[in-house]
């Protein structure tokens, strides 16, 4: 049993390296944009909305869950052969939940007000969709060094996503950006923006954009002249727009 | 206490809603909420499985996790893990329609943050036994609540004139957001009492 757990996943893995090449840049970067967890695989939403009314709970989330992200792709992949398949998801779950204790605390000793402004939501990095979701679809299949890049990749591309939530939020919802104001004294801010609502309406926005932005680019592919007319005027404005929706 | 009790109700399932306020339970929110019936039995066995989950926590805290907190998350989570298979169990006994409709999604009730959620804000605010489960039964029935209206609203959305862009996930939450918009309404009781 244990022999045949053991020789299957080796060539597997071998050719999943061989198919997609030497390309470790492009697993890290994937997450980034292409595969980002958030704004195309809509996983991790909880989060995603409840913790970005600021840029800083937006950071300190982010990177709480690049770490637990990381530290368990690494275990998992290095232990992929000795977990039976059967308990998997158990055991995937029991090493995560170690991982987000340790970030629990480790946040309650260096930032104390930031830990109680996300309360029961660092806890709940354990059930957040994305980190199960890349043991089960990549680190249970794939080799050490793959699995900590995806992990990086896809912890960055959420992190880069809650900081845009939170920028918008935090800038429309206070006038601020990381507590400094932005558009000084006269400035009424949107209350509404750092509430629960302005979480479901900012991400619908930005969705929304993201949609109408794909929906743009792909006439530009096939059609001729007709469409041609039209895009030029549009296309300079786009590529200025999507890093700054992102970034 | 029967005025506290009922507070806590109702505070569970419409002050803090926890879908449409508290950001919980979204995956399940987003993803089942195209047809009633499918929406309300979901609701339905997250209700139970909160309010068991309820009851076996406020136990586990009262006899095992007063000497080892740090284990607070691990122990929730496995005995979470553990109810879910149970109830999908079950449900695949019971009625196996059922089962198909639910797909992934039954499985994933482990994973919805509102059942973790609920075990922790119930130990944070050291509820007793029967305050625990009347505060799981407000949260469950607010999940039905805001899934049942999800559904209902998703089902006339199928009919309306929306342009093909804005279809799918962006149109949901934006609709999400309007709903949660009318629950800040009920906001207004709590200065109330």
């Amino acid at each position: 049993m244990h022999d045949h757990l053991q020789s299957v996943p080796a060539p597997a893995a071998a050719a999943a390296a061989a198919a997609t090449g030497p390309t470790a840049g492009a697993e890290l970067l994937k997450g980034l944009w292409r595969e980002n967890p958030v704004l195309v695989q809509l996983l991790g939403l909880c989060p995603t909305l409840a913790v970005t009314n600021s840029v800083a709970n937006a950071l300190a989330m982010g990177v709480a869950t690049l770490f637990v992200l990381v530290g368990s792709s690494l275990l998992i992949s290095s232990m992929r052969r000795l977990i039976p398949t059967e308990v998997r998801i158990s055991s995937y779950v029991l090493i995560i939940a170690t991982f987000v204790t340790m970030a629990d605390m480790a946040l309650e000793a260096l930032v104390p007000d930031i830990h109680k402004a996300l309360g029961a939501f660092i806890a709940l990095i354990v059930v957040n969709c994305i980190i199960l979701g890349r043991q089960e679809a990549f680190a249970s299949k794939n080799g050490v060094g793959r699995s900590v890049l995806d992990a990086v990749g896809m912890g960055a591309g959420f992190t880069v996503t809650l900081l845009a939530m939170g920028a918008v939020r935090e800038v429309l919802g206070s006038g601020t950006f990381l507590g400094v104001s932005v558009f000084g004294p006269r400035f009424e801010p949107w209350v509404i923006m750092v509430l629960p609502p302005g979480g479901f309406l900012t991400l619908g926005g930005i969705l929304l954009g993201l949609a109408w932005w794909r929906e743009r680019r792909r006439p530009v592919a096939q059609p001729g002249p007709a469409a041609a007319v039209v895009v030029p005027t549009t296309r300079p404005a786009e590529p200025a727009r999507e890093p700054a929706e992102v970034a | 206490m029967m005025g506290d009790l009922l507070w806590i109700l109702i505070s569970a399932m419409l002050v803090n809603n926890f879908t449409l306020v508290l950001f919980l339970g979204l995956c399940a929110f987003l993803g089942v909420t195209s047809r009633i019936a499918t929406a309300l039995r979901l609701g339905l066995a997250n209700l139970f499985v909160l309010v068991v989950t309820a009851a076996s926590v406020s136990f586990l805290n009262h006899f095992v996790l007063e000497s080892a907190p740090y284990l607070r998350l691990i122990a929730f989570i496995v005995v979470i893990a553990s109810l879910v298979q149970m109830v999908e169990m079950a449900i695949k006994k019971l009625s196996p329609t059922l089962f198909r409709e639910l797909g992934i999604y039954l499985p994933l009730i482990t994973t919805n943050c509102a059942i973790l959620g609920l075990a922790i804000f119930q130990t944070n605010r050291a509820y007793t036994f029967v305050q625990g489960q009347v505060f799981a039964l407000g949260a469950g029935l607010g999940l039905m609540l805001a899934l049942t209206l999800m559904a209902s609203i998703r089902e006339k959305l199928d009919f309306a004139d929306v342009p093909a862009v804005a279809r799918g996930a962006a149109l949901t939450l934006i609709v999400a957001g309007s709903l949660s918009l009318a629950f800040m309404g009920f906001a207004g009781l709590m200065s109330g009492s």
